[in-house]
């Protein structure tokens, strides 16, 4: 292991090897994939740099059990065509955040990505994260150890949960090597119920009351006018106004019996558009791939919160910053695009949103504020020192993507 | 049963024991401790009824500063802690040891906020599993997993345990259905994780708390994700000639794009003595039987039921009958829900928690009768046919040492057949003490070391619920090294 070089290893023990090199020699090291989320976290200073992306391949995929694994430099493109053969899918739908970068890079993430990032997708709210469908995985330790925790079957309780707690830990805590996910059927049609020109409240309240249905919405969004001229459905890009949409996705009889349904509970909130199946699917691929955010530099926000506090959130940002705020998963998953500002606002942000049990990540910024503010949520002390232990517990000489999520970590 | 060997006391705590209970005495009210024997008692065994040891105290805190004031103290006094929900655990998960308090959390039983725009409930983790779908029932809300205990089960075991269900095909267990914990720490720091928001960003400590079988901390309120309740749900029963052809025909049927809500199986033993038990109209003259749940309207439950008849006649069925009413189909999971129960009413008997990839039932069910037939004993078997949990209960008569050691030892070599078949230890029941000495099948020395660092983030006195989960002399070795 030498510095300032990039290692491809072909396979996990070639992988375990590196990193025990750098271990030994308390290298810090960049663990990645295809990098298409290295604009993310906060700026690293690394020796050398190990990418998954030769470790490819997909290692066992059994249709009717519902289970595919495969190594983490995969891409998802290349597992997502198989699954497609098999009329299948991940139904968490893997969010595409490599697409706010649009232009910069035209690699495709990997599935060790999707995971290291938890990156989940409209239909999360429903059937869960990518963390939730993450049934085993294979890894290696900072310490060059491999590891493994879960399996192949989808109830697994025996011993401590590691896999699912890797989901989201950005390559700081240890390198996936290969992952195993629960897979499901994809829906046989696809309808979307739109609303055009709701304000947020009345946005959020028919997303809500949506989900509160037995209809089994798998979709809901809502879109300001200035993201929804970036969608690629022409006629919905120039319509110059916001859209809200609700999604369902079932069996043909199914779909048309909960549209119905859904509609006439919805009505009193204004009038009703629906897209057909092809064009549904042409709108959900650009809202999971992030479209309605591509093709702009302005500082963006990932918050999450209660979906019935959205909306209110919103309106208290609003009323001290310019922005403009997209909501998935019924009004708790919200894009906040800002101005452009050195610290990307995040005091204010932050500040105003504290009392909306919420958690703001700067997903877009420039390097230098990146390395300026918390790019992650800052932790009470009591979250943070847990946060330590665990870096501490998998990566005890901290060269496993330091510093990416916390200062030291 | 009595093969599995339990921590032993560590004679300095037994020795101060006296002085111990009167300091609890000064920082509890009178009613949340329990020293006397007689009240101690209750507390002396889980499920797992084979083993029972005294804990030293009980103490049925009422809030979660009682609890964090508890910890702390034990802490300091380096006194073991074992939390105990309703005791339903079959794993032995809420055993106490001698030299431990149990901490009983039946009283933390309240519902704190429901919110039904944003989907969630909040309540203390002593709230039993139904009783949180009964809060949430009369505005045609439900929580999803829906383990068979769950009329007596709590969400703390629930989160302890990461505990399933017959519906967790479709909505997943415990960790899929959390959304926020508070927990107190051993030292009594009291910390939150989560809340009523989806995927901060940031470690995601949820899923290593749920299924940590209270070896992290205490659990004392729970943010869990409540979903409305479907239009209608209806079940249908199918009996085989074979379980290789019940199998292949849940293969088929998703194959075929479906997705039952639960697909359950059971045996011809089992079948047996859950319809005398519950007169269901179960066949008696199958093989195999699986019960097939869909839900929605009715008229999609139809075409989806229509369907799933249509996949299971390749598979030449002996019995199809689809239930036609509310009664029936309450009866059809009344047997199925009361199987252990049932079971528990003929013979004592002993329940493994095996997982198995699907394609594997025929090559298990054949090598579980193998096994007790070589150890002279009788076995029914339940299987979450969806998900591959499956529940082989072997018959044994606790009254005879000889008998209760075949069946340990039955047990043993199942689990070992279901981690060789490319399945796991427990689906659901937890390792506890009962599967702690097979953790070495499934998890090599390095993935127990990781999962044992783990431990000591949240828990480096190893206190919390020792002597469960890991290899006994692994975590000796462990912690002496550590210390």
């Amino acid at each position: 292991m030498y510095a300032n070089e990039t290692y491809f290893p072909p396979g996990e023990e070639e992988l375990a090897e590196l990193i025990a090199q750098a271990a030994d020699k308390k290298l810090p090291v960049e663990i990645c994939g295809n990098r298409t989320k290295r604009w993310i976290g906060r700026p690293m200073q690394v020796a050398a740099r190990i990418s998954m992306s030769e470790m490819r391949g997909v290692t066992l995929y059994e249709p009717t059990e519902l289970v595919l694994s495969a190594k983490a430099g995969t891409p998802l493109t290349e597992i997502e065509a198989l699954l497609d053969e098999h009329n299948q899918e991940f139904a968490f739908e893997p969010a595409r955040l490599e697409r706010l970068f649009a232009g910069r890079s035209d690699e495709q993430p990997t599935i060790g990505g999707i995971l290291g990032s938890n990156s989940s997708g409209p239909r999360r709210m429903l059937r869960g994260s990518a963390r939730d469908h993450l049934l085993g995985i294979r890894a290696v330790n900072g310490l060059g150890e491999v590891i493994k925790s879960g399996g192949r079957v989808m109830k697994n309780v025996t011993g401590y949960d590691l896999g699912r707690g890797l989901a989201g830990s950005w390559g700081t805590l240890a390198a996936l090597s290969e992952v195993t996910l629960k897979v499901l059927p994809k829906a046989e049609e696809v309808r979307s119920l739109i609303f055009l020109n709701l304000p947020d409240e009345g946005a959020v309240s028919a997303m809500c009351q949506a989900m509160g249905t037995p209809y089994e919405v798998t979709g809901t969004v809502h879109l300001p006018a200035a993201f929804v001229e970036r969608l690629s459905d022409p006629d919905i890009a120039k319509l110059g106004q916001s859209v809200t949409a609700l999604r369902l996705e079932n069996f043909s009889h199914a779909v048309a019996h909960r549209a119905g349904r859904l509609h006439e509970k919805l009505k009193p909130l204004g009038t009703i558009y629906e897209l057909d199946d092809e064009r549904s699917r042409s709108f959900w691929a650009d809202i999971c791939s992030l479209t309605f955010l591509a093709g702009s530099d302005r500082p963006l926000w990932r918050i999450t919160t209660a979906p019935d506090r959205g909306a209110k959130l919103v309106r208290a940002v609003r009323a001290h910053l310019e922005c403009d705020a997209a909501y998935e998963w019924s009004g708790g998953l919200i894009w906040v695009e800002v101005a452009p500002a050195s610290d990307a606002a995040a005091t204010m942000l932050r500040r105003i949103i504290a009392e909306f049990e919420a958690d703001a990540m700067l997903v877009r910024a420039s390097q230098t504020t990146r390395g300026a503010v918390d790019v992650f949520h800052p932790l009470l002390e009591g979250n943070m020192s847990l946060v330590r232990g665990l870096k501490e517990a998998f990566d005890p000489h901290r060269i496993l993507n330091p510093g990416r999520m916390y200062a030291g970590v | 049963m009595s093969g599995i060997s339990i921590l032993e006391p560590r004679d300095v705590v037994i020795e101060k024991k006296d002085a111990l209970i009167n300091s609890l005495k000064k920082l509890l009210s009178e009613r949340s401790l329990v020293a006397d024997e007689a009240g101690r008692r209750v507390f002396e065994t889980d499920a797992l009824t084979a083993y029972r040891k005294l804990p030293m105290a009980v103490v049925l805190p009422s809030s979660t500063e009682e609890v964090s004031r508890v910890l702390n103290f034990c802490h300091l006094a380096n006194v073991r802690i074992v939390a105990r929900g309703a005791g339903t655990s079959l794993s032995g998960g809420a055993l106490p040891l001698e030299d431990s308090i149990v901490l009983g959390m039946s009283r933390m039983n309240r519902v704190l906020e429901v919110n039904l725009e944003s989907r969630y409930i909040r309540v203390q983790t002593g709230i039993t599993n139904l009783g949180v779908s009964n809060a949430v029932a009369p505005s045609r809300f439900f929580y999803a997993p829906d383990p068979s205990s769950q009329l007596a089960c709590t969400i703390g075991g629930n989160i302890a345990m990461n505990s399933g269900g017959a519906h967790c095909l479709k909505y997943g267990v415990t960790v899929n259905n959390v959304l926020g914990l508070k927990m107190v720490m051993m030292n009594g720091d009291i910390v939150e994780f989560g809340g009523p928001h989806l995927d901060a960003a940031g470690y995601d400590f949820l899923p290593l708390i749920v299924g940590s079988e209270g070896q992290f901390g205490v659990v004392t309120e729970a943010t869990l994700r409540i979903l409305p309740q479907a239009e209608g749900a209806r079940p249908v029963m199918i009996g085989f000639r074979s379980s290789e052809a019940a199998g292949a025909c849940v293969s088929g049927i998703i194959g075929k794009g479906i997705v039952p809500v639960a697909m359950e199986f059971m045996d011809r033993p089992a079948i047996k003595v859950c319809e005398e038990f519950a007169h269901a109209g179960y066949p008696l003259d199958v093989e195999a039987l699986l019960i097939i749940e869909v839900e929605g309207a009715p008229e999609e439950m139809d075409a989806l039921l229509t369907q799933i008849k249509e996949i299971a006649s390749e598979f030449d069925p002996k019995v199809i009958k689809v239930s036609e009413s509310e009664e029936e189909s309450a009866a059809i999971w009344k047997g199925r829900k009361a199987a252990f129960g049932a079971i528990g009413r003929i013979s004592d008997y002993y329940c493994m928690d095996g997982v198995i990839p699907l394609a594997s039932l025929p090559q298990a069910l054949t090598g579980v009768a193998e096994i007790c037939r070589k150890h002279d004993l009788q076995v029914a078997n339940i299987f979450h046919a969806g998900d591959g949990n499956l529940h082989p209960l072997i018959l044994y008569d606790a009254n005879d040492e000889a008998e209760k050691a075949r069946a340990e030892h039955a047990g043993e070599e199942i689990l070992t057949l279901c981690v060789e078949l490319g399945g796991c230890l427990t689906g659901e029941h937890g390792v506890g003490i009962e599967k702690r000495e097979l953790m070495g099948v499934q998890f090599n020395e390095v993935d127990i070391a990781q999962q044992m660092r783990v431990k000591s983030v949240f828990d480096p006195q190893w206190l919390l619920n020792p002597g469960k989960v890991f290899p006994l002399k692994a975590q000796e070795a462990f912690t002496a090294r550590v210390r």
